[in-house]
């Protein structure tokens, strides 16, 4: 994997993710690149994307869309159910997670993504595990919004 | 304001951000910004030290500030500081930050490798995973450096928790991929196979990763873990889905891990053991069996899981090529994908598909679906899916199916997105000359393609046609026919043109004997197009114009006032201008013979790869393509033919360039077929070595090396001991592409791989690193080549690298009793060099003492009586050896001169520092 976006329908970045070490300059252009490649997608079409040397694999879940990219080698299906199980991990963590428990705990998403991910390879791909390490290290839930996710 | 911050809430923090998202204007937005900026900075530099809570949260602010885009230059050492919290939240956010600032401050560095060498050792797991993490997300060499060989051992100890061996494991993996270098390899590679076995699946799956990695680049290493992930492959396929727990995705067992294994044995070829290669076909038919079940469950997690495996057992098989059932099993499954209602599964069997029929066993069976994939390009609404279908038609294409494939491509090509158009017709040029059987038809193909795409048919496509139509005699004919039927319509496209005015120059007089193409019918033709055209093209039409006067005497008189008129002899483009002068000049002194040598017809042209090919290769990036070689062949027909092309050549490359170019530069945009001449026929004329700003590298390491009005060349270099490295910073200085980009640099330079883009963007910048290794002291500096295309041209540039003797010191400070000591010990006459010369800039003290150090000596105080002498002494260090050196340098003020003194135990050293050394005063 090379990195991970995930951004709004008004192409507001909402979390990123690089797997290999890239300028500033270099991170701006892909992230305007691939918001308006992904936006630009018609609804129905399919979840890939052939981008330079790099497959892209989107989904939208809600109002954001997950955007990952990987190597040309890599397997597409499971790039897409990659991105499903982070949203599953998201939410179990927050309880019908939305865009906004994202934007307020942006260190949070970026803590389950570390327990999932590691260095573009997936590191823990039980749910049941990963969610323990990530209880372990957090006081007790409470508060929970009742924005609701449509997981499809 | 929603308060939704959960867990350890920080209220500070979600006030920040929700001021923040109401924030009505960009302005409004920095100004709250920089009011928090301003506040944490107060924070920071308070007199009270804030608690770790306020820390956190500070942190976290700003890093939440950097995220949104803007820049951030403090609280990093309040963020370094968290890592040694022991709060496991206050680590947590150090580290993220750390992870997402990288900041190559060198101080910065030593401090967080030093926290993450605590956390390591603490034998705290959640601790050590944060380390792991920090390393992985960081990926630096510095901390390659510090860590690489301390991981291997976490990973295999024995008694290392199973979370902590996944994060060794992948962080290993990410810090191969950076620098591979550094990972040492060894005894505990073996033991990293037997990790495979473990209990733990998400250590399997980790191991998988890191063993599929380094099996890449070793495989004889790594070869025992063929037989252990078979093994492993053969008990997940066959497990009940219950049996792997909470590793059951969606009723699928374990995929991930499936498709990792089936990616390592990607890695090797078919195992060679009978029992253990049945063994795998078994694994690969269950796979291939269980896509024909009926579903698990309706949710779409469960059909991608499945197919996922299934997709990666496939890309197995095609790899391997070796078992005709399989292969052809797995063509049908695919034929069944590519009418399923998914889009995206009807988008991989297209693109699976494509490497499935440049296997021998399966192209055939290939062959059989070209009808749905035709379709697929007829009514697929994802342009993107189009696109696939576009690939495997062209990856399935062969002479039984050439004329109906090239057909359906050109009729998509009226309508096909923008996005496309150019792949399209490099594909269909590409094809209709591979499987031309009939030159006509390929002829009538290209012809086509101008017509309907004529803004995508790039040079190297009519270069490509007017080479095949000279090369061929049977086709010339019918060719000058074609073109001139297609400039009769009232608006064709500029290309046609170019191809016409080539072709009926050449050719025109195949044709002339028919009264309604008559040599004055096709120049009034060509030339009612001439002011509609660009002035490349008009150059061409004028050697068209002359190439008439010697094919048809009966219109040189026509043609001649053409030439003469003030339009042409006085035109504004000197190019124009002066072919127009010459031409006609030519053609009034020139008697019949000599024109008839000098615009002879074109000799054909010497084989060579298709350029069409070399372009498409590019734009698709290697690999992406099957193998097109036999195209070459297909171009000349037979090879003695070949043969006869290549004597007609020799001697007789200049004779042409002369008739296209005549007298002017060959760098004049217009010269036409100059495609011909580039790389492999010319090779570029050896080039001064630039070494201007070199000596200005002596004392510092730092700055521009080279430049010219595209391209600057900067240095940043540092060095330890014997050994450097060097990053080079080649900025493109234009607003366009330079193209295959490649710089070589001599053998004893150790170039990181990394860094090979063939193209660097206008404007943009590509940084390439180079690591050196000082052997034995030397004189000589290495010298750095770097090619690249800008515009039509090759640039050829050589750099002086500023890498010298005086590069591997290292400073040694001492008394003065040491100093005479060892002054004395150098007495040998061959030792000592001394050199006497006059000042060349203004002898001012301090810059003299910074110039010292900068050459890499200590400047030792109080050795010298004499205040105003330096002294300065330090080691060269060498792969080899070790030489010491002592140095003084008397400047006399009255006289505007320098002594410089040096002895080294070498006189060789002892010579070239002189020499470096007192070129800088």
């Amino acid at each position: 994997m090379r990195f991970l976006l995930l951004f709004s329908r008004q192409g507001k970045l909402r979390l990123q993710k690089w797997f290999t070490s890239m300028s500033d300059r270099e991170k701006k252009k892909i992230i305007r690149d691939m918001t308006t490649m992904v936006l630009a997608r018609q609804a129905r079409s399919c979840n890939f994307l052939q981008w330079k040397d790099l497959k892209i694999i989107y989904k939208r879940y809600a109002s954001l869309y997950f955007c990952l990219a990987v190597e040309s080698q890599e397997n597409e299906l499971l790039a897409l159910e990659i991105i499903h199980r982070y949203v599953e991990l998201l939410d179990k963590y927050f309880g019908n997670v939305c865009e906004l428990d994202i934007i307020f705990n942006f260190e949070k998403a970026y803590f389950i993504l570390d327990e999932f991910l590691m260095g573009g390879e997936i590191q823990e791909t039980s749910k049941q595990i990963v969610n323990r390490s990530i209880e372990a290290s957090d006081i007790p839930r409470y508060l929970k919004l009742a924005f609701t996710i449509n997981n499809c | 304001m929603p308060a939704v911050s959960k867990g350890d809430g920080m209220r500070g923090l979600a006030v920040f951000i929700s001021d923040i998202r109401n924030c009505k204007s960009k302005e409004a937005e920095v100004k709250r910004i920089n009011k928090e900026l301003a506040n944490i900075r107060s924070k920071f530099k308070g007199d009270k030290a804030l608690d770790g809570y306020s820390k956190k949260k500070y942190v976290c602010k700003l890093l939440f500030i950097f995220l949104l885009g803007h820049d951030i230059d403090f609280g990093h050492m309040e963020a370094v500081n968290l890592l040694s919290s022991n709060k496991y939240t206050e680590k947590q956010i150090g580290y993220l930050f750390i992870s997402v600032l990288v900041n190559s401050n060198s101080d910065l560095i030593r401090l967080i490798n030093n926290a993450i060498k605590n956390d390591l050792t603490s034998r705290n797991p959640t601790f050590m995973n944060l380390a792991l993490h920090c390393i992985a997300n960081v990926g630096s060499r510095e901390m390659a450096e510090a860590f690489a060989s301390e991981i291997p051992r976490i990973l295999v100890a024995g008694d290392t928790m199973d979370s902590v061996k996944q994060s060794a494991a992948l962080c290993l993996l990410r810090l191969n991929r950076t620098s591979p270098d550094l990972v040492p390899m060894g005894e505990w590679t073996a033991r990293v196979v037997h990790l495979l076995n473990d209990q733990h699946l998400g250590v399997v799956t980790a191991a998988t990763s890191l063993i599929t990695t380094l099996a890449q680049k070793n495989p004889d290493d790594f070869k025992t873990s063929v037989s252990l992930a078979v093994a492993r492959l053969s008990r997940i396929v066959t497990s009940a889905s219950i049996d792997l727990q909470d590793y059951t995705y969606y009723f699928v067992a374990a995929p991930w891990l499936s498709v990792k294994l089936l990616r390592l044995l990607q890695s090797y070829p078919p195992p060679e053991d009978a029992a253990l290669r049945s063994r795998l076909t078994e694994c690969l038919e269950t796979i291939l069996n269980k896509a024909q079940e009926p579903p698990k469950s309706k949710k779409v997690q469960h059909s991608n899981a499945k197919n996922a495996v299934l997709f990666e057992a496939i890309a197995l098989i095609i790899h391997h090529d070796s078992e005709p059932t399989l292969l052809v099993r797995a063509c049908n499954q695919l034929g069944q994908f590519l009418q399923h209602r998914e889009t995206n599964l009807r988008y991989l069997a297209l693109e699976s598909m494509c490497t499935l029929a440049s296997s021998e066993f399966s192209h055939e069976a290939v062959k059989t679906h070209m009808e749905t994939v035709i379709n697929a390009l007829k009514t697929e609404r994802d342009v993107s899916v189009r696109q696939r279908a576009v690939d495997l038609l062209y990856a399935m294409c062969d002479r039984s199916n050439a004329k109906q494939i090239v057909a359906e491509m050109l009729s998509y090509l009226e309508t096909a997105d923008y996005s496309i158009r150019e792949e399209i017709v490099l594909k269909v040029a590409i094809l209709a000359e591979k499987y031309a059987v009939d030159y006509t038809w390929y002829v009538d193909t290209i012809l086509n393609l101008i017509r309907i795409a004529g803004d995508y048919v790039s040079e190297e496509v009519w270069y490509r046609v007017i080479q095949i139509v000279i090369n061929r005699d049977d086709v010339q004919g019918y060719a000058a026919k074609t073109v001139f039927e297609a400039l009769q319509a009232p608006a064709c496209h500029e290309n046609l043109v170019k191809v016409g005015g080539y072709i009926l120059g050449e050719f025109g007089n195949l044709i002339a004997g028919d009264s309604r193409s008559s040599p004055l019918v096709q120049f009034n033709l060509l030339h009612s197009k001439f002011h509609l055209c660009s002035v490349p093209t008009r150059a061409l039409l004028l050697s068209a114009y002359i190439k008439f006067i010697n094919l048809f005497p009966e219109v040189k008189a026509t043609i001649q006032d053409v030439l003469r008129s003030d339009s042409q002899l006085r035109n504004a483009d000197v190019e124009l201008q002066q072919r127009a002068v010459e031409y006609l000049r030519l053609s009034c002194i020139a008697s019949t013979d000599i024109l008839a040598t000098v615009l002879e017809e074109m000799p054909p042209f010497p084989e060579r790869e298709s350029s069409i090919l070399a372009k498409l290769k590019k734009k698709k990036g290697p690999g992406k393509l099957p193998d097109m070689d036999d195209s070459r062949r297909s171009v000349n027909g037979s090879t003695e033919h070949s043969e006869n092309t290549d004597t007609t050549n020799k001697g007789s490359t200049h004779s042409f360039t002369d008739v296209l170019n005549l007298n002017s530069t060959p760098s004049s945009g217009a010269s036409l077929l100059i495609d011909v001449f580039s790389e492999s026929s010319a090779p570029p004329a050896a080039i001064d070595v630039s070494e201007e700003n070199f000596p200005r590298f002596v004392c510092k390491n730092n700055g521009v090396i080279y430049e010219n009005q595209l391209l600057q060349i900067g240095l940043k270099s540092e060095y330890r001991q014997n050994l450097g490295r060097m990053y080079v910073f080649y900025g493109n200085k234009t607003s366009t592409q330079f193209l295959s980009f490649s710089s070589s640099s001599p053998p004893q330079l150790n170039v990181h791989p990394k860094a090979a883009d063939p193209m660097i963007e206008g404007g943009a910048q590509m940084q390439q690193i180079l690591n050196i290794e000082c052997v034995s002291d030397f004189r000589d500096a290495p010298v750095l080549n770097i090619q690249f295309r800008y515009g039509g041209t090759l640039q050829n540039i050589a750099v002086k690298l500023p890498v010298m003797l005086n590069k591997f010191f290292q400073p040694t400070e001492m008394m003065s009793q040491d100093f005479f000591q060892r002054w004395k010990q150098l007495g040998a006459p061959q030792q000592e060099v001394q050199k006497i010369f006059k000042a060349k800039h203004p002898m001012d003290t301090e810059v003299t003492k910074a110039k010292i150090l900068g050459f890499g000596v200590a400047l030792l105080d109080g050795v010298d009586p004499n205040p105003a002498n330096f002294v300065g002494a330090g080691v060269i260090h060498t792969k080899t050896t070790q030489v010491g050196c002592l140095l003084r340098l008397e400047p006399n003020m009255q006289a505007q001169m320098y002594r410089l003194t040096l002895r080294t135990s070498r006189d060789s050293v002892s010579q070239r520092l002189c020499e470096l050394l007192s070129d800088q005063f």
